[in-house]
């Protein structure tokens, strides 16, 4: 892999990569490196430019600004050559529903001109390692959402990529069906040290499966580094506390002036406080509490997760936000057919 | 071209495999012919007794004396019609399904996508074209007495024409739509019209001038007329050849433009 070398162990550059489609910039000027081996995450929700990366990453669309290199090869100018180096797990179930899953494994085979052997060969080798082999000449229509989660999976490995892309890849899957694929996703990188680009709006799997996360906002990165740095980059724990009525203006700035409280923020009905030791400072906030003639009616104290951490870098939660009816039509298809 | 054949692959399985998507296909076609063919007895206007030395107006207009015939052939344009229609539906639902993106991230060239989906459209309408023939004859169609079996090929010939032609042209305007509803929309507003402003129905020569005008430049006129001068008449082989000429620039350019177009738009 002299390619990689060259670069660093970076097997994808980006560098203010820039897709618009006509007034909206779904991604605005973001840059990243992909190191060699590593699983890395794109953590946003719906609409905020992820997918839309991964179709420039993947020369499916077109950037309008910017530089991105897959594998050493421009995704513009060398782009057949970044094809055949790449593997791409689509957000869709794109497996044909009316072939075999076998069938459908050879048909990806041939669009990457394998030949028909060692195709065959690959394909055997692949339904065995997603557990699909009882299922290769059944047709995909009387395949579970996890079977065609993982056939897709297969799909995406069969011309033995550098890099592999995977879009949302437990997309409206059960939980059990979904850490099942999240072992898929560490055997592949353990064992066959591939890289992976992977985006998700689950924070939990961004969490537990990548060893560096972007936070992707309205097309911009927000924060990126590995999910430990960036918990600890909150700076503590964090205590929610609910008061029983609005509180004067002096509140917000004497709890501040806690020792330990790092920071104060208003919310509905309360605060939530940044704290370095959440256990010895609760006692000391519900007495400043107590001191402005409050009562507290609820108090919380929270390890930090990347729900905070995406709280605290894009001032929202993920749950708030929306996308666009598109998104959601597409969202509804991918989740009935995972249910099928 | 491994990848154009592996396309072309999925589309004939895909097709194969549900044989009641043909069922239905044909349905329509043979209704057509078994009750609006039928039903329009228009040998039912000319008087029993034609006065002596008075040629039949049906065959002065219609070349045949049933008009059975002579609509049983504008079928099979009718079938080319509709079943190339489905192509440009079929790249809709692969974009919308994600397997065009997919493919379009794989070495696969951008040119063997809308080549995989013209090649189904045309082998569909083929094949359909020859059941509704045979139905057609079943039913009564009278060929000509100086039909010789070879004269099929040219008939298929000419439909192959023109279903490349056709399948090239709705593959290109379905190629950046995201909206199967306005893809059918659009297919609704076409067929018909392409249907009625030809000669598949009713004889150019019954049309006002300018309904005349638009037919000469509707290729389903010159693909059904080079396959009713085959079936069922003594063929004027200038006019064939000038509709074969017609109906090979016509798939020619449609082709070229569906390939640019492929080129151009399916990475945006």
């Amino acid at each position: 892999m002299t390619e990689v070398d060259e670069m660093n162990g970076n097997v994808i550059e980006v560098s203010d990569l820039v897709k618009k489609f006509g007034e909206l910039t779904a991604v605005d000027h973001v840059s990243f490196q992909v190191r060699e081996g590593e699983i890395f995450g794109f953590l946003g929700p719906n609409g905020a430019g992820k997918t839309t990366t991964i179709n420039m990453l993947t020369t499916v669309l077109r950037p309008n600004g910017g530089r991105a290199t897959v594998s050493g090869h421009d995704v513009l100018h060398e782009a057949l050559e970044v094809r055949r180096s790449i593997g791409l797990v689509p957000q869709e179930y794109t497996a044909d529903e009316d072939l075999t899953g076998k069938e459908n494994l050879l048909l990806v085979a041939s669009l990457y001109e394998v030949p028909k052997a060692e195709a065959r060969q690959r394909a055997s080798e692949l339904l065995e390692l997603v557990q699909l082999k009882d299922a290769a000449d059944r047709t995909v229509d009387t395949y579970s959402g996890g079977m065609r989660r993982r056939l897709e999976l297969a799909c995406g490995l069969i011309n033995r990529p550098k890099v592999l892309f995977l879009d949302e890849p437990t997309l409206g899957l059960d939980v059990q069906t979904r850490t099942a694929v999240w072992n898929y996703i560490r055997l592949l990188k353990e064992k066959y040290h591939m890289t992976l680009f992977m985006t998700t709006h689950y924070l939990e799997e961004a969490d537990n499966l990548c060893d560096r996360i972007a936070i992707i906002d309205h097309g911009k990165i927000v924060a990126l580094d590995t999910p430990t740095a960036l918990k600890e980059s909150l700076g503590g724990d964090i205590v929610e506390i609910h008061v029983d009525r609005p509180a004067e203006d002096g509140l917000a700035a004497a709890l501040q002036a806690i020792p330990n409280v790092k920071q104060v923020r208003s919310v509905d009905g309360g605060y939530r406080l940044t704290v370095v030791s959440g256990e010895e400072t609760a006692p000391l906030i519900l007495d400043v509490i107590r001191a402005h003639n409050l009562k507290a009616t609820r108090i919380s104290i929270a390890k930090p997760t990347l729900d905070e951490v995406y709280l605290a870098r894009t001032g929202r939660t993920m749950r708030d936000q929306e996308g666009s009816s598109e998104d959601a039509f597409r969202q509804r298809v991918i989740t009935r057919r995972a249910r099928a | 071209m491994s990848g154009l054949m592996a396309l072309t692959g999925r589309e004939i399985k895909k097709w194969y495999k549900n044989p009641f998507v043909l069922f239905i296909s044909l349905v329509q076609p043979i209704i057509w012919m078994g009750l609006f063919g039928k039903a329009m007895n228009l040998g039912a206007l000319i008087p029993a007794n034609l006065p002596p030395g008075m040629p039949n107006p049906l065959v002065t207009y219609l070349g045949v004396s049933d008009y059975f015939s002579y609509m049983a052939v504008g079928m099979l344009s009718f079938v080319v019609l509709f079943a190339t229609m489905f192509s440009g539906m079929s790249i809709v639902w692969d974009r919308r399904l994600g397997f065009l993106n997919k493919v379009l991230s794989t070495p696969a060239s951008r040119g063997s996508i809308v080549l995989s989906k013209v090649f189904i459209a045309v082998i569909r309408a083929l094949v359909q074209a020859g059941i509704v023939l045979i139905a057609a004859v079943l039913l009564g169609l009278v060929i000509a007495p100086g039909f010789n079996p070879i004269y099929l090929l040219g008939v298929f010939a000419a439909l192959f024409l023109m279903s490349i032609g056709l399948s090239a042209l709705f593959v290109a305007i379905a190629i950046r739509s995201t909206k199967w509803e306005t893809q059918m929309a659009i297919m609704n507003l076409l067929n018909l019209p392409l249907l009625f402003a030809s000669n598949a129905l009713f004889p150019t020569s019954f049309m006002p001038a300018w309904l005349q005008d638009i037919a000469k430049m509707n290729p389903v006129t010159y693909g059904t007329d080079a396959a009713r001068q085959l079936i069922l008449l003594t063929p004027n082989w200038t006019s064939v050849a000038n509709d074969f000429l017609f109906l090979g620039v016509f798939a020619a350019v449609f082709a070229a433009i569906g390939i640019a177009l492929s080129w151009r738009y399916l990475s945006k």
